[in-house]
């Protein structure tokens, strides 16, 4: 039988990035707020204390940060005329778990969108008209401007202390930034981050050829900081365990760094690790929730919480699924073309060149996550979708990030994989490598949604979230071009050996191999209630007492890393629930 | 290949950067404790014919002959038997429920009912009974370079999947709803992905460990590779050949020094030096 908890005002479920940061913003209203966290509880130390998390193995390897599929996963096919089948071990993403969730493992790129991104349809109707948008591309503005954002994208980055050089202040171009990126009101917290030979390289190449290259930004602190929540950070040692480590150095942007010891300070702020939220209770008549029924590990038992308000905070992909089974917006059907939850599912279209350089030594071992020289000389904003024939764009950069040996040797292609020649090989070009990889968008079809799977189910019974997705022609023609552009960069670099990535016309998409936890949509935002889940606040359209955060809320994908949009659009949400929904509970539009 | 660095910001490193280097580099000394030989090693998983086939396989996928370790000389056998017996052998964190479709696309990933350690238990076994079969005499007694002739037939057994069924995985089996419309499993009219090969392949596994090999030489680089305190790599000689300084994780200092050999070797995480 259920317990019933005492009433809060606000749960949060799922306690990582867009969870503390909804604590703390609801905090300050004097709310009694309790997060729900289905993972371990985890700080920087003991968990990323120096020098137990420098375990490629373990963290790495094994994935000790990540979600355990056996407790969470997610089943997957290409097409809606497949079965799909489970990931029973992780492969192309890697969900977070636990206190920190994707904001522990994360390497802290940090990007805003580009201003014609968040209205990317609007966009291309007005440039090159609406005949060429493919007929199953379902292509959305977000319902929010970037003149809009602007100023909650700032209060992220003095929050998670991002180290950049702004590119466009006001208006005015910046020496020394990206100079195709929307204006800044004012520059980043921190300096940019130092810059390795493999970063130099790769600037000299690029400018030689024209293009504008910058330091890219991120949340690896380049020197000591104190956030506006009195959070400090320390500057990073180039430690190389930054993706899918917690930081041992207090220096990578994390909710642990950043947020939680402010929040846990706060009377009136709870939470509760261990406790999976089953889902989220309605009232009979459907407009608004009761709360949510959780599952208490200790007590082996279902507990009901009552609250006022229900922050959807979990990872996208278990936000979208909280939502299915709860009952939350009308089920996306592909079918029709009708429903929005689910609708919209997209992801990251990667693409890259790796180079050898025989008489050059890169000490690869010296990263930093968010490291990394880029140039956006073919952003969205800047290609003919007209003339080429596809709509989207990417970042191109290199970044030196690690150089673990287990996951991180690269070797000339046609090397052998194993036996003397590799064991020759490795020695010889370990430490002589660098790439330079697209990071590119992603659109969203008809056909690429999410919604429960038929067969498999979690430990409690549910039925799991089933993906569909797969690579369309669109994105295939983006990647292609990126590498029409990258190719002749790497050349002019005269490396040793070189070969390319991309993919090609008819490939599949790989569920094995890790690309990019950039999983986003299902639960996108919007101004059109038939073609989103949530309002342009992040509010469910159909329960007003729900708000979905994360990158579900994307209608179709940045060409950039996420996590500067989820961050932006949190404050965002959290302003309009403090200045107008609790003065008024009530569907914001 | 001549490289102008000096159009660089950082061109005025490189005089000074070589003497650097040589100066502080230190002289290996082996700081874990001498081990006993692996040939008394007690494995916790493995049994003694599993043991012999981990050995010597191992010993072909990165031979001891050349410059730097061997797997037996980094003990990757011992890291093989530990994993095995524990967390990662049993697939304790990974989703194990059925159904399985073990055949379908490589695309989807794992997919056996196996875990890691049942894949090892029943590919060995059958991989020495095919060697007996084909080549006279267990892998163990093999000549090397017929060793390495067999673990190339393990290595084609491991791609052969979504072979004969279509390259999306499992197409349409039953699930209804009005979705489907593949004809099931064995239907083909899919596997573009694979090539066509000759009917002359060999099959001697069945899919739920056909894969055996990509196990095995990923394990292997792993015992190779990791931090000792798994068992392998022992005295971090992996780490000391290739010039990767294990866990010092502290390198801000470097960042902009360019093209200059790091000149410290290895630490572990518990506080080796080599």
């Amino acid at each position: 039988m259920a317990r019933t908890d005492p009433r809060k005002d606000v749960v949060i479920v799922g306690l990582g990035w867009t969870g503390s940061i909804m604590g703390m913003e609801l905090c300050e209203e004097g709310l009694e707020v309790l997060a729900l966290e289905r993972g371990p509880d985890r700080d920087t130390v003991p968990d990323f204390q120096y020098p137990q998390v420098a375990d490629e193995l373990r963290y790495g390897i094994r994935f000790e940060f990540m979600q355990r599929p056996r407790n969470t996963t997610l089943t997957v096919r290409h097409t809606t005329d497949d079965v799909a089948l489970p990931f029973r071990r992780w492969g192309s993403f890697l969900p977070g778990d636990g206190v920190g969730g994707a904001g522990i493992h994360w390497n802290g790129v940090h990007w805003r969108p580009l201003v014609e991104e968040l209205r990317l349809r609007s966009y291309v109707e007005e440039t090159f008209g609406a005949d060429i948008i493919p007929e199953d591309m379902q292509l959305q503005d977000w319902g929010v401007t970037y003149e809009e954002m602007e100023p909650y994208f700032e209060r992220f980055e003095q929050v998670a202390g991002i180290s950049g050089q702004a590119g466009n202040l006001n208006g005015e171009i910046q020496e020394g930034g990206n100079p195709f990126e929307g204006p800044r009101a004012n520059p980043f917290p921190l300096p940019p981050l130092p810059t390795t030979l493999s970063n130099e390289m790769f600037a000299d190449a690029a400018r030689s050829m024209g293009y504008h290259p910058f330091v890219r930004a991120g949340g690896n602190a380049s020197k000591a900081y104190t956030n506006p929540y009195g959070m400090q950070l320390g500057p990073c040692n180039f430690c190389g365990f930054c993706e899918r480590y917690g930081c041992l150095n207090y220096s990578k942007s994390s909710p642990q760094t950043c947020v939680l010891d402010a929040l846990k300070r706060r009377p009136n702020f709870q939470y509760r690790t261990n406790a999976e939220v089953m889902r989220v209770e309605l009232a009979e008549d459907g407009q608004t929730a009761t709360g949510v029924t959780w599952f208490d590990e200790e007590a082996q038992e279902e507990v009901f919480q009552p609250a006022d308000i229900v922050i959807l905070a979990a990872y996208q992909l278990h936000n979208v699924h909280l939502m299915l089974l709860s009952g939350i917006g009308q089920p996306y059907d592909p079918a029709t073309g009708e429903g929005v939850t689910g609708r919209n599912y997209s992801y990251q279209m990667m693409g890259g060149t790796s180079m050898h350089f025989e008489d050059i030594n890169f000490n690869p071992f010296v990263g930093a996550g968010a490291n990394g020289v880029a140039i956006d000389d073919f952003a969205i904003s800047q290609i003919d979708f007209a003339a080429e024939g596809f709509i989207g764009g990417s970042y191109i950069g290199n970044g030196q990030t690690n150089g673990q040996p287990i996951r991180s040797m690269s070797l000339p292609s046609g090397s052998a994989s194993w036996g003397a020649e590799w064991k020759r090989d490795i020695a010889r070009w370990y430490g002589h490598s660098m790439g330079v990889s697209s990071h590119g968008s992603n659109m969203s079809y008809r056909d690429t949604y999410l919604d429960l799977d038929p067969t498999y189910t979690d430990r409690h019974g549910r039925p799991l979230l089933r993906m569909t997705f797969d690579w369309k022609p669109n994105e295939i023609a983006m990647t292609q071009f990126m590498r029409r552009q990258i190719e002749p960069i790497v050349e002019a670099m005269n490396p040793t050996h070189w070969s390319s990535a991309y993919k090609e016309e008819g490939a599949r998409y790989d569920t094995t191999s890790y690309q990019t936890t950039h999983n986003v949509g299902g639960a996108v935002m919007g101004n059109d209630p038939a073609t989103s889940a949530v309002n342009r606040y992040l509010q469910s359209w159909d329960v007003h007492n729900v708000f979905v955060m994360g990158a579900g809320a994307f209608p179709q994908n940045l060409q950039y890393n996420p996590t500067g949009m989820v961050g932006g659009l949190t404050y965002w949400s959290a302003e309009a629930i403090r200045r107008d929904y609790l003065q008024n509970p009530g569907p914001l539009v | 290949m001549t490289r102008d660095l000096s159009s660089t910001r950082r061109g005025f490193l490189q005089s000074g950067a070589a003497g650097v280097a040589l100066a502080s580099m230190p002289a290996p000394s082996w700081a874990q404790t001498e081990l006993p030989p692996l040939e008394e090693y007690s494995p916790e998983f493995l049994s003694a014919a599993e043991w012999a086939f981990v050995l010597a396989a191992t010993a072909r996928l990165i031979p001891s002959d050349g410059e730097g370790p061997g797997a037996i000389e980094a003990r990757v056998p011992v890291f093989i038997d530990r994993q095995l017996a524990g967390e990662y052998g049993q697939a304790v964190d990974w989703y194990m429920e059925g159904p399985h479709y073990p055949a379908a696309g490589g695309d989807f990933g794992y997919q056996t009912p196996l875990t890691p350690a049942e894949i090892y238990r029943d590919a060995i076994a059958r991989f020495d009974d095919w060697c007996v079969e084909t080549e006279g005499a267990s892998f163990v007694d093999l000549a090397p370079d017929r060793q390495d002739a067999a673990l190339e037939a393990l290595e084609a057994e491991a791609t052969r999947r979504g072979e004969g069924t279509a390259a999306a995985g499992v197409s349409g089996t039953g699930e209804g709803g009005g979705e489907g419309g593949g004809e099931g499993e064995a239907a083909g009219g899919g596997g573009a992905q694979t090539e066509a090969t000759g009917p002359s392949r060999p099959r001697f596994l069945p899919d739920e460990s056909c894969e055996f090999f990509i196990h095995l030489l990923q394990n292997t680089k792993e015992g190779y590779f990791a931090d000792p305190r798994y068992g392998g790599n022992h005295g971090m000689a992996a780490w000391v050949y290739i010039g990767f300084p294990g866990a010092r994780a502290n390198f801000l200092e470097w960042v902009e020094q360019d093209n200059v050999p790091y000149p410290l070797g290895p630490v572990s995480i518990a506080g080796e030096r080599a």
